[in-house]
């Protein structure tokens, strides 16, 4: 459980970085907080040649709040978003999913950046940008684009960036004030991957309805999926016990997880279903009657 | 026996390991590094079972920075066996592991080639260079299919099956044939096992010019694996030294004769060099024993008013691909402890063992005890449920009386005499359990949905043996500077041992705590030593200590009678000095600077095992939804007999306790269907950590000492783990007993939970 032999730089400027990859092809890898990289070594799933350490390029970890939303530079914390009052006004959902992101340790190191380009299944950060319809802004030798969330993961630790492409920032559209949100998520033990987990925000009208409903999964495919059926079932509604099954069931019969060695598909299929009630019912402060 | 003063026993002291440990100053087998160095990494077989075609490791060996690799042709045209240590079951031996794969693979895992590098990563660099051929043959994945023969692991063999016995007493049929009330039921225990902290580890150092080899990392059993090696190595005993230094936890794993035990040793003596393995997590889940796998069918018999009148069953052990040192301890004892602390007139239980190509299985921590616990008190909480009557009533109804002991519960396994629980009031701890509890504040919770989480409640009995003998030995040694060393045949793998052992030797000599010194292990401190299992180290070892000190009294009375010039009946010893006839007092200290070290041999010898007992009670809380079960609170009654340092004990306990519970919900190696092993961290492998299961318990009885030892002591380690499974199942059964689920296999993941439930409802619907 050693890495295999690699070589380490530590550019200070993004260009340089950027440089290294396009220079190195698929050799290079860029690490960040190394949470995800270094174990994949040890393990010896990555072999990169090179690794570009991004750590100490300038500028890459602003958290910013305006009236156009939020930008969290790609080499912004767990512990910072956590730590932070800002993002706790601005926007609670991503704060509360990040608490749930593995152990003290590793939130110490984890970056935003690393999390969007690992691209786990079942990963927190993935699963709010897409369900806030987040854009990732990345530079390359071709210059800067900006992905949308829904179009950034591609599969399972696969993503649309190329080998070359750097992620600096991640924009989050402005939260609103009259917004009700709940992030729920099924893990085995505190901070391990969740089997399956919901974040999902609305817009609460005067009477009661819901508007602009965003509900978002983790752990039940490839990667990150909105729930559009679940959002069908509440949307421009009253949210009531009836419609939250309602919701619930239709989130469940929108996935088809794989079975693996943590749970049988069946089983996360059925656990997004009630993720998605307790969410709900949680943003609306309804109070659930769970038998079984 | 001396009368021991009670100063230190008894109390709670601080571990005297803790400072060093607590600041950053323990001495593990990575922290080693000898000059001229190589480590090896282990090329291991990723295929469950296969003829090996071809092993070409001419291009790995060719690798800057790599020294030799080494093969079973280089072993030699024999290849050794690893020998049985405990549980000689005819049969058994058939399977024995030889140290390196020669003709085929038997388990994913099994050690192949072994690189020795100037660094860990270049060896595994290297061992990724080894050219392999091994062609698949059909995989034996569980005992089922092993049973039938339809593939053998070892033709010659001619079966899987390693060994079938019968053990009983009573007449067991002609009781199931009248009893009023009789039941059935499957169990199945999953595999799973230890997972210390630390992982295994050796560095070996060959010294050509003697002819001598130290291995370091060395514990557990360290004079039976030093005679092992010998043979194997083909060198004297007194040619090797086994030495112990700190250890991150064994619980039964940790410090076995396991094939890298040969390949290292051999390896140091091949390149002349210091070689050091140290095991990644990786390949300790492959390599180091499994345990637990064991199915159960079990039937109870009963009178309408729940008086059990015998019990009977089959239990089928999954012993992986090869016996190893002590695997035949976990089928046997797992029938074994079916009998449990009740009266039950005939048992007959039928064990048998089946090769399967997955790793070889062990001893765990409550070997067999675990499982046999679960099996019985599921199936008692069943019967009493189905009888109408509180499962308590039932239990306090069939629980052996103090005046029944000792307790004979017969020749249950076929290595070993008769048992017979020695001494203890079972009753007594039953009601303290509920007491501790608060089982009658509690009750009324039983079943009930409160805000979507299910509560159930379950308390249950057990037994347990430690102390096994045959002996234990110590050297204790007055130094000139008044202090005493003690040296001394068991082991310690972190439970705190120097810290005991000093407490009954300071009370034993009538000297201060600080006084003392605990070398422990190390083949070099005594001719013979036998190590630490079966929580026998307080008992045996505790117990030899008793002895030394008295002897070295003597050898202190008989040093100071010519210091004083009188007979050495006449000198008494009080408070760490020696007195003559005359009033002349001379200090232990200022004797041996007069008359030089003073040293005495002490050994204790018993064939007597302890048997601890207890209850444990718990109160979980169930996510019908989510299969998720809290436990919310926990009670672990045992009594000890006479706990040594009561804060040692119960933190044995709970450690035990969570260990328990890891094992129940959450740790549980994976095989597929081909016996691949689907676990390769500690990511999907899942040991509890400290936030899982805070709300837990422990009480330590002192009631009844044990009378097969100088000190009262029981064993200790393990009688938290025991009841673990079977309480926690129970709980899970009694909170989810309207829908009438039967948590009978293990583990009780959320998935399998919500699995149940799902089948009770789809049944209910199929129902009319
Ligand atoms: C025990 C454990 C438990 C964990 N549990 C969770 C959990 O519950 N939820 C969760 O979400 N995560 C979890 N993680 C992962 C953790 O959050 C990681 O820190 C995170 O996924 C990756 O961030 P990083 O900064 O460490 O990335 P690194 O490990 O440095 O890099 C990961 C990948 O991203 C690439 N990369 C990094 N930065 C950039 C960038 N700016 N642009 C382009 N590519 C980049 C790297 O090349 C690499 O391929 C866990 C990790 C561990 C070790």
């Amino acid at each position: 459980m050693k890495a295999p032999r690699f070589e380490y730089v530590r550019p200070t400027r993004l260009e340089d970085a950027i440089g290294f990859l396009a220079r190195h092809g698929g050799d290079a890898k860029a690490i960040a907080g190394g949470q995800s990289l270094v174990p994949m070594m040890a393990f010896r799933l990555a072999a990169p040649r090179l690794l570009v350490d991004i750590g100490r390029i300038p500028g890459l970890n602003g958290i910013a709040v305006d009236d156009d939303g939020i930008r969290l530079g790609a080499l912004v914390r767990w512990r910072d978003i956590e730590r932070s009052a800002e993002l706790q006004r601005a926007h609670p959902l991503l704060v509360e999913a990040v608490r749930h992101v593995a152990h003290y340790q590793i939130r110490n190191r984890g970056t935003v950046g690393g999390s969007l380009a690992h691209a786990d299944p079942a990963a927190e950060m993935p699963g709010i940008a897409v369900t806030c319809d987040a854009q990732i802004v990345v530079v390359g030798p071709r210059g800067r684009r900006i992905i949308a969330a829904a179009e950034f993961f591609a599969a399972a630790l696969s993503t649309t960036l190329a080998a070359d492409e750097l992620i600096i920032e991640v924009q989050l559209p402005p939260w609103r004030d009259n917004r009700r949100w709940a992030f729920e998520e099924f893990a085995r033990r505190r901070g391990d991957f969740a089997l399956a987990g919901v974040a999902l925000f609305y817009d609460g009208g005067a009477d009661g309805t819901a508007t602009n409903i965003h509900i978002g999964a983790i752990g039940v495919g490839d990667t990150p999926v909105r729930l559009t059926a679940a959002e069908s079932a509440v949307e421009a509604k009253r949210i009531t016990a009836s419609i939250i099954r309602d919701a619930g069931a239709a989130a469940a019969a929108s996935v088809k997880p794989a079975d693996d060695i943590h749970a049988p598909g069946e089983y996360r299929r059925a656990l997004l279903g009630v993720l998605t009630e307790r969410a709900l019912a949680r943003a609306a402060g309804l109070a659930l009657r769970e038998d079984a | 026996m001396t009368a021991v003063r009670n100063v230190y026993i008894g109390q709670e002291i601080e571990r005297t390991e803790d400072f060093r440990f607590l600041t950053g100053r323990g001495t593990f087998v990575d922290d080693y590094e000898p000059t001229g160095l190589l480590h090896a990494a282990i090329l291991r077989s990723s295929v469950a079972h296969g003829r090996i075609r071809k092993i070409d490791a001419s291009a790995a060996i060719k690798m800057a920075g790599v020294h030799a690799v080494i093969t079973a042709a280089d072993i030699g045209e024999k290849i050794p066996t690893i020998p049985i240590r405990l549980a000689p079951i005819k049969g058994l031996e058939r399977y024995l592991q030889p140290v390196i794969a020669t003709e085929k693979v038997r388990y994913v895992g099994e050690p192949i080639a072994v690189v020795l590098a100037e660094t860990r990563a270049i060896a595994e660099d290297a061992t990724a260079e080894i050219e392999l051929e091994i062609e698949t043959l059909a995989p034996v994945p569980d005992w089922r299919v092993a049973e039938t023969d339809s593939t053998l692991l070892v033709e010659q063999n001619g079966t899987n099956v390693a060994t079938r016995y019968a053990v009983g007493s009573g007449d067991a049929d002609a009781a199931f044939a009248i009893a009023d009330y009789t039941r059935r039921e499957f169990f199945h225990a999953h595999r799973h096992t230890a997972v210390p902290m630390e992982t295994r580890g050796l560095v070996a150092e060959w010294d050509a010019a003697n002819e001598r080899l130290v291995v370091t990392g060395a514990t557990k059993v360290t004079f039976f694996n030093r005679r092992a090696l010998a043979a194997m190595m083909q060198m004297p005993e007194s040619a090797i030294d086994f030495i112990e230094i700190d250890v991150g936890g064994g619980f039964g794993v940790r410090g076995e004769f396991y094939p890298e035990d040969f390949l290292i040793p051999f390896a140091a003596r091949m390149t002349r060099r210091p070689v050091k393995w140290i095991e990644d997590r990786t390949e300790h889940l492959q390599a180091a024993n499994h345990s637990r796998e064991i199915d159960c069918e079990l039937e109870i018999a009963c009178r309408h008013d729940g008086t059990i009148l015998a019990l009977r069953g089959r239990i089928h052990g999954d012993m992986g691909a090869y016996t190893r040192t002590n695997s035949g301890v976990v089928p046997a004892k797992a029938a074994q402890f079916l009998h449990g602390p009740y009266r039950i007139p005939a048992v007959k239980f039928d064990v048998a063992a089946y090769m399967t190509s997955k790793t070889p299985i062990g001893t765990y921590r409550a070997p067999g005890r675990f499982e046999a616990n679960f099996f019985r008190e599921r199936l008692i909480d069943m019967a009493a449920r189905d009888l109408n009557i509180d499962p308590v009533e039932f239990r306090r109804k069939n629980l052996i009386a103090t005046n029944e002991m000792p307790y004979s519960i017969g020749k249950l396994v076929p290595y070993e005499n008769e048992s017979a629980y020695d001494s203890g009031d079972y009753h007594v701890a039953l009601e303290k359990c509920l007491a501790a509890f608060g089982w009658q504040e509690k009750k009324n919770l039983q079943g009930r949905n409160i805000d979507g989480r299910y509560h159930g409640l379950a308390v249950t009995c057990f037994v347990e043996s430690g102390g096994a003998g045959p002996r234990e030995n110590v050297r204790m040694l007055l130094e000139r500077d008044g202090r005493v060393t003690v040296a001394i045949g068991s082991s310690v793998l972190g439970q705190g041992l120097e810290t005991v052992f000093a407490q009954i030797a300071a009370d034993a000599l009538e000297l201060p705590f600080e006084a003392f010194r605990v070398l422990h292990g190390s083949t070099t401190l005594l001719d013979e030593g036998f190590g630490t299992y079966h929580s026998r180290a307080v008992v045996m070892g505790g117990s030899a200590i008793l002895d030394g000190a008295k002897n070295l009294l003597s050898a202190i009375r008989a040093a100071a009678s010519l210091q004083f010039n009188c007979r050495a009946d006449e000198v008494s010893i009080d408070g760490g000095k020696a007195k003559g006839p005359d009033g002349r007092t001379l200090t232990f200290a200022a004797l041996a600077a007069a008359a030089g070290p003073i040293s005495a041999n002490g050994t204790f010898a018993n064939a007597q095992r302890t048997f601890s007992y207890g209850a444990h009670a718990a109160h979980v809380a169930v996510d019908a939804r989510t299969g998720h079960v809290a436990v919310l609170d926990y009670v672990a009654v045992e009594d000890v007999g006479r706990a040594i340092n009561p804060a040692l004990v119960h933190g044995q306990t709970l450690g035990a306790v969570v260990q328990g519970l890891g094992g129940v919900f959450l740790d549980h190696l994976i095989y597929d269907a081909n016996a691949q092993l689907l676990n390769a961290s500690l990511a999907d492998y899942l040991l509890p950590t400290a936030t899982d299961f805070p709300h837990i318990r422990g009480v330590t009885l002192e009631l009844h000492r044990s009378p097969s030892n100088p000190l009262g002591a029981k064993g200790a380690g393990e009688g938290g783990m025991v009841a673990v499974a079977a309480t926690a199942a129970n709980a899970v059964a009694a909170a989810l007993s309207s829908f009438g689920v039967q948590p009978n296999d293990l583990p009780l993941s959320p998935p399998r939970i919500w699995q149940l439930l799902r089948d009770a409802a789809s049944g209910r619907q199929r129902a009319p």
